[in-house]
C-alpha cells in the first residue's frame, strides 16, 4: 500500500474545486438551517441551477463568465422564490419533502430530453472553460508546494473559488451580527414569538432562503468552472453529503461550514485511496470498487452518529442548537 | 427490458418454424403448386438463383412499445423491390411468422419497399423513405421495416388512456402498499421516513436472494415479507425505541433516517453490485383482459394481491381492537396513552407492518420496473412521499387515495409529456396541494403547524 500516494491526493483534493463548493453550499446551508432554522434539502437544486446557467449562458447565450454567474445568481434567486411561496408557512418536514422533491424537478428537467437543446440531456455539458480562463491574471507555469502544485489554470479557479468564500463569509458575518440576523435567530428559537413582536417572518425567511441559495448556487459554479456539468451529479444525495459536512463543521457557526467541507473532503479522498488498497492487500472481504463505494456507508453513519451525540458539530455551541427538536 | 426471449414466444417461434416445415413437406408430398414457393422462404428455390442476391427480413409489428414480448408478426404483406430506375423486379408477401424474402435478378442496387395498401388496417410504415442498396452475387441482405414502431395509428386517445390508467392503477397500488405503512409510522410516532426507500428494496433483495437459495418463488416473497417485518421491528427496537426514550427532536430523527438511508442503500451496493436483476416470470406474455388492457399473469397476481393486503389492512384498522388503537395513537399520542392504550407496543406493531408492507411493495415493485437495483427504493420514495402528503400525512386512508391518484397521474401524464420526466408532475402535484390544501385531502387542517 502507498501510503505516500494517499496522504498526497488526500491534501490535494483538501484544496480542489469540488471541496471550495461544498465550503459555499454548506455555508449557504448553515443561513438555511442553522441561522433560520429551515430544513432545506434541496440543496442540490440549487446547485445543478448554479452550474447549469453558468454553462448554458456561455455555450447557448455566448455570454462572458462573469454575466454568466450574474445568470446562476438570478436564477437561484428565482428559484428560492418559488420554492418559498408555497413551503415556508409549512412546519419543518414537509419543508424538506418539497424541497428534495423541488430539487428532483430541477434535475429531472435538466436531464430530459426535452431541452436537449440548451441542456444536452444526460450527456451533460463541458467545454465552457475559454472565457473564465482568458481571465487568468496569473502567468503560465506550474506553482506550489508538495500535494498543491497546480497549473495556472487551476489555481485560478481555486484561488477564485476561495475569494467567494472569503466573500461569503464576510456577508454572512455581517448579515448575523445585524439586527437582521438577531430576528433571523429569534425565528429559529421561537417563530410566534417574533411574529408577536410585529415582524414578518415569511419574508425574514425568504430573504434567508434566497441568501442561502445564491451561497448554494455559486458553490455549484466553483464546482462546474474547471471540470463539466452532468445531471447525475446532482442527486438528492449531493444534498445529503452537503448536510454532512454542516453538521461536522457546526450548523450554526461562521467557520463550521469551511471546516466540515474540508474535512469531509479530506475524509472521502482518504478513504478513496485507503479502502481499495486494503481490499487490494486483501484485508477487507470485498472487491476494490465495493471498497471504494463502502465510504459512503460511513458517510450515512458519521451523519447518524453526529445527529444523535452532536448536532452543534465541531465548532458549535449546544445552546444555540435548542431550535433542532 | 431484456431482450431475452420469453419461452411463450419461443415456442410460438418453434410453432411457426414447425407449420413451416409441414408446409414444405406437404409440397414435396403432392408437388409444389405454381407461386408456393413464394410464401415459403428459405424454401425450394429455382437452381439457377442459387447465386442471386436476395433480400429478406421479418415483418413485425412492434406495439408502439420498446417491449420485444409484445411484438406480433404481420403476415401477408406485400413486398417488391426495384432497381435503379425505379422498376419493379421482384415482389413476394410475408409469410405466417412475418418472414420474406425476394430473390433479385442480380447484383445491382435494389430498394426493398412495402405496399402500404397490403398492410393490416391501423398498421403504418414508420420509416417512410427507402433507401437503395447494393448487393453483391450471392449476398443476401436484413431489410427492416418499421411497424407500429413509436406511432401505432390503431389505438385510438381513449384507448391509451384505458391502458395507462390501468398501468397507474397498477402502479399506484404498488406505491399504495407502502405509503400506507410510512404513513402510519409517521402517525404513530411523528418521524418522517426517507429510509422507508430501504426497506422497500429490502424486500426485494431478500425475495432475490432466498430465490437464489433455491425456494420456489412464492415462498421467496413469503420470507421476504416476513423478513422484512422482522427488519422494521428491529429497526426500531435498534434504533428508535432508543432515541426516543433519550428525547430526541423530530427533525435530528428526521436527519437521523437520511443518514441511515444513506447507509443502508450502499450497503445493498456493496452486497449486490451496480447491475440489476430479475426475479422469475418478470415479463411474461399479456393476455387482453377487455379492450386494449392487457395483462401478464405477474401482473393480476400483483394487483390481486395489493388489493387483498389493502383490505386485509383497512379491515385491521377499522375492526380490530389493536388497529383501532392504532388510528387513535395515530391521532393523538398523549391521549391515547391517557386512555390507556400501550402505545409502545402500538408503535413496535406499526413498525413491524410498516416493514412487511414495504417488503411486499419492493417484490410487487420489482417486477413492475422491472428489476432489482441497490437505489429501486429511492426512485419510488418521493413519489411515496407525494401519495402521503397528497392524501394526509398521517392518514392511513389517504395514503392509499393518495397512491392512486400518483399512480394514475404518473402513467397518463406520458400521453403528453415526454416519459423521461413522468415523474415531475407527481411531485409538481406535491407542491401545488401544500400551496392549496396543505392538510391533504383526507388530512385535518390543525395537523399542520
Amino acid at each position: 500500500m502507498n501510503w505516500g500516494t494517499i496522504l498526497d491526493n488526500t491534501l490535494s483534493f483538501m484544496l480542489s474545486p469540488e471541496t471550495i463548493g461544498f465550503m459555499l453550499a454548506a455555508l449557504g446551508l448553515a443561513v438555511h438551517f442553522g441561522y433560520a432554522g429551515l430544513l432545506n434539502f434541496g440543496m442540490a437544486g440549487f446547485m445543478a441551477i448554479g452550474a447549469y446557467g453558468y454553462a448554458i449562458s456561455i455555450l447557448s447565450f455566448g455570454f462572458p463568465w462573469w454575466a454568466a454567474m450574474l445568470v446562476s445568481i438570478v436564477g437561484a434567486v428565482i428559484f428560492a422564490i418559488l420554492l418559498g411561496i408555497p413551503t415556508l408557512k409549512l412546519r419543518g418536514d414537509y419543508l424538506a419533502i418539497v424541497t428534495i422533491a423541488a430539487a428532483e424537478i430541477v434535475r429531472l428537467l435538466f436531464q430530459s430530453r426535452v431541452f436537449d437543446e440548451w441542456t444536452n440531456s444526460a450527456d451533460g455539458l463541458g467545454g465552457y472553460h475559454d472565457s473564465f480562463r482568458s481571465a487568468n491574471p496569473i502567468p503560465e507555469g506550474t506553482f506550489g508546494i508538495g500535494p498543491w502544485e497546480f497549473t495556472s489554470d487551476q489555481w485560478w479557479s481555486r484561488l477564485f473559488g476561495l475569494f467567494l468564500v472569503a466573500l461569503g463569509l464576510l456577508l454572512v458575518w455581517l448579515l448575523m451580527r445585524s439586527p437582521w440576523g438577531r430576528v433571523l435567530k429569534g425565528i429559529r428559537e421561537d417563530e410566534d414569538a417574533v411574529r408577536s413582536l410585529g415582524k414578518n417572518v415569511y419574508l425574514y425567511k425568504m430573504q434567508a432562503l434566497i441568501i442561502g441559495g445564491v451561497l448554494g448556487a455559486l458553490g455549484g459554479v466553483v464546482i462546474a468552472l474547471p471540470s463539466a456539468v452532468i445531471p447525475q451529479y446532482y442527486l438528492p444525495s449531493l444534498t445529503f453529503f452537503v448536510w454532512t459536512a454542516l453538521l461536522l463543521g457546526g450548523a450554526a457557526t461562521l467557520f463550521g461550514p469551511i471546516l466540515g467541507a474540508v474535512l469531509y473532503w479530506g475524509v472521502m479522498a482518504f478513504l478513496a485511496g485507503l479502502l481499495p488498497a486494503m481490499a487490494n492487500e486483501g484485508w477487507l472481504p470485498m472487491s476494490s470498487t465495493a471498497a471504494g463505494n463502502f465510504r459512503f456507508v460511513l458517510v450515512g453513519l458519521a451523519l447518524m452518529l453526529l445527529v444523535a451525540f452532536r448536532p452543534q458539530g465541531l465548532l458549535g455551541n449546544k445552546k444555540e442548537m435548542t431550535f433542532v427538536k | 427490458m431484456t431482450a431475452k426471449l420469453t419461452p411463450s414466444r419461443q415456442a410460438r417461434r418453434a410453432g411457426a418454424l414447425l407449420l413451416l416445415l409441414c408446409g414444405l413437406l406437404a409440397l414435396d408430398l403432392f408437388g409444389a403448386p405454381p407461386g408456393g414457393a413464394q410464401d415459403a422462404p428459405g424454401g425450394d428455390e429455382p437452381a439457377q438463383d442459387a447465386d442471386a442476391p436476395r433480400f429478406r427480413g421479418t415483418l413485425e409489428d412492434k406495439k408502439g412499445t420498446r417491449t420485444r414480448s409484445d411484438d406480433e408478426p404481420v403476415a401477408g404483406v406485400v413486398i417488391i423491390a426495384r432497381d435503379a430506375s425505379g422498376e419493379q423486379v421482384a415482389e413476394t408477401t410475408s409469410a405466417e411468422d412475418g418472414s420474406w424474402e425476394l430473390v433479385l435478378p442480380g447484383p445491382g442496387t435494389f430498394t426493398a419497399e412495402i405496399d402500404a395498401d397490403t398492410l393490416p388496417s391501423g398498421l403504418a410504415l414508420t420509416e417512410r423513405d427507402p433507401r437503395p442498396v447494393t448487393v453483391n452475387a450471392g449476398e443476401s441482405k436484413i431489410q427492416i421495416f418499421e411497424l407500429g414502431a413509436r406511432t401505432r395509428n390503431q389505438v385510438t386517445t381513449f384507448d391509451r388512456i384505458l391502458q395507462l390508467s390501468f398501468a397507474g392503477v397498477r402502479f399506484g397500488l404498488i406505491i399504495a402498499i407502502t405509503s400506507v405503512g410510512l404513513s402510519l409510522i409517521f402517525g404513530t410516532t411523528g418521524l418522517t421516513n426517507f429510509a422507508h426507500a430501504e426497506m422497500v428494496t429490502f424486500g426485494a433483495i431478500i425475495a432475490l436472494w432466498m430465490w437464489n437459495l433455491g425456494l420456489p418463488i412464492l415462498l421467496a416473497i413469503v420470507v421476504a415479507v416476513i423478513a422484512s417485518g422482522l427488519f422494521g421491528w428491529s429497526f426500531d427496537a435498534a434504533l428508535w425505541r432508543p432515541l426516543r426514550r433519550r428525547g430526541i427532536g423530530l427533525v435530528q430523527m428526521m436527519i437521523l433516517t437520511i443518514g441511515a438511508s444513506l447507509a443502508g442503500r450502499y450497503i445493498f451496493l456493496i452486497f449486490i453490485g451496480g447491475g440489476t436483476s430479475q426475479l422469475p416470470g418478470t415479463g411474461g406474455v399479456r393476455h387482453q383482459i377487455f379492450g386494449p388492457v392487457k395483462l401478464s399473469t405477474v401482473d393480476m397476481v400483483s394487483m390481486g394481491l395489493s388489493l387483498l393486503v389493502l383490505l386485509a389492512v383497512s379491515y385491521w384498522l377499522l375492526r380490530t381492537r389493536i388497529g383501532k388503537a392504532t388510528r387513535a395513537v395515530a391521532d393523538n399520542r398523549q391521549l391515547a396513552s391517557a386512555s390507556g392504550i400501550d402505545v409502545e407496543s402500538v408503535t413496535r406493531i406499526v413498525w413491524v407492518i410498516g416493514g412487511a408492507l414495504a417488503g411486499l411493495s419492493g417484490v410487487l415493485w420489482a417486477y413492475f420496473r422491472p428489476g432489482i437495483k441497490w437505489d429501486m427504493g429511492v426512485q419510488i420514495l418521493l413519489l411515496i412521499f407525494a401519495a402521503v402528503v397528497l392524501g394526509g400525512l398521517g392518514t392511513a386512508f389517504g395514503a392509499l387515495i393518495g397512491s392512486l391518484v400518483i399512480g394514475i397521474l404518473v402513467e397518463v401524464s406520458t400521453l403528453w409529456i415526454p416519459s423521461d420526466i413522468k415523474y415531475v408532475g407527481a411531485l409538481g402535484v406535491l407542491v401545488i396541494v401544500l400551496l392549496f390544501r396543505p392538510q391533504g385531502l383526507l388530512g385535518r387542517r390543525e395537523r399542520v403547524g
